[in-house]
């Protein structure tokens, strides 16, 4: 942990919450595949 | 831990990066298309998902056309910047990336909206990857005639996404990208001559030379000019795209022809710091994105 210094701190955490974002994205994405595919059934 | 460090040198910006994001707009919009135009229904989230796969199918086509490429990116002035060459993201880590978005996109394509549309999704990144990149690219000056077979798939899985199959249309817009490609990358070929002489690819210009590229660039135009007008002989179409596709191929025509008579040396070497076939390079892309615009508009019109 010693070698990260605050730059990399800081893409990381920029990482993590795109991370975040994506997650998310795709946990409402396959809500809604699922809904439509129930719906269509 | 040095691996952390390169990882951790990387911006969320190289992680776009390595997507080809311009590339990807492109294709994302003739999948689009491909789907707008195609006969029946699609529910508008599986739409999305459907032109969400085929964007990140085409991205993680970059990225492992970007990880496989890194020894050429390296010693060429237009991609010497990219993450990987300039160390921002380990070899390993983008190849992973790559492989995990195109599985992921092939698999999600299947479940959400069909069998047939995953099918095509797969075997274009398939092409693109080991037919392309890793086959014709550093081989013959013919790479990317037959590699641009991948980039003509969008329509094709667009079309397949809403029918669960593939007939003449999208085989039709299929031909107009394939022959669309040459005279597009090409263009920028005659201009981008000393990188790809420099990374050793046998790009037409080096292989060849200017005049025959240029010579090819022209035949390749005329042959797609009239193809672009089969949708509207075939009857699919109507006359907004037929008179559009038509205006748009003369244009074409008339950048290639300057490009053909560009003023030049013995040799072909173009004295005009090859302005005309920037000109065609930047036309080629107006071109596509009008010629495809001028479909779906006339299709949603008619």
């Amino acid at each position: 942990m010693a070698d990260w210094d605050p730059e990399d701190l800081r893409r990381r955490r920029a990482r993590n919450w795109a991370m975040l974002i994506v997650l998310l994205a795709l946990s409402a994405l396959f809500f809604a595949i699922t809904i439509v595919k129930m719906t269509k059934a | 831990m040095s691996q952390a460090i390169t990882t951790g040198a990387a911006e969320l910006g190289d992680w776009i990066a390595l997507l080809k994001p311009r590339v990807m707009t492109l294709v994302v919009f003739t999948g689009l298309i491909g789907l707008v135009i195609a006969p029946g229904h699609l529910h508008v989230v599986l739409a999305f998902t459907a032109v969400l796969c085929i964007a990140v199918g085409a991205g993680a086509c970059g990225a492992i056309n970007m990880w496989y490429d890194r020894d050429i990116d390296a010693v060429m002035k237009r991609t010497r910047n990219r993450p990987i060459p300039a160390g921002r993201i380990e070899p390993g880590a983008a190849l992973g990336y790559g492989i995990t978005l195109a599985a992921g996109s092939v698999i999600l394509m299947d479940l959400a909206v069909n069998l047939a549309a995953a099918s095509v999704l797969a075997l274009s990144i398939g092409f693109y990857v080991f037919v392309y990149t890793m086959w014709l690219k550093r081989r013959t000056p013919q790479n990317i005639v037959i590699g641009g077979a991948a980039g003509a798939f969008p329509p094709v899985i667009g079309w397949a996404a809403v029918t669960g199959s593939v007939d003449l249309v999208p085989l039709v817009l299929f031909a107009i990208v394939f022959f669309w490609t040459p005279p597009h990358f090409w263009s920028l070929a005659l201009f981008a001559n000393s990188d790809y002489q420099r990374a050793g690819i046998p790009m037409l210009p080096v292989v060849a030379g200017a005049k025959e590229t240029r010579r090819q660039i022209v035949i390749y135009t005329l042959l797609l000019v009239p193809l672009s007008l089969a949708p509207w002989l075939i009857g699919f179409s109507g006359l907004i795209y037929g008179v559009s596709a038509l205006v748009l191929g003369l244009g074409f025509l008339a950048c290639v022809w300057r490009v053909a008579t560009d003023r030049q040396d013995a040799a072909g070497v173009s004295l005009t710091n090859d302005a005309p076939a920037r000109t065609a390079f930047k036309y080629s892309i107006l071109y596509l994105f009008g010629l495809f615009a001028a479909l779906a508009i006339d299709r949603l019109a008619g």
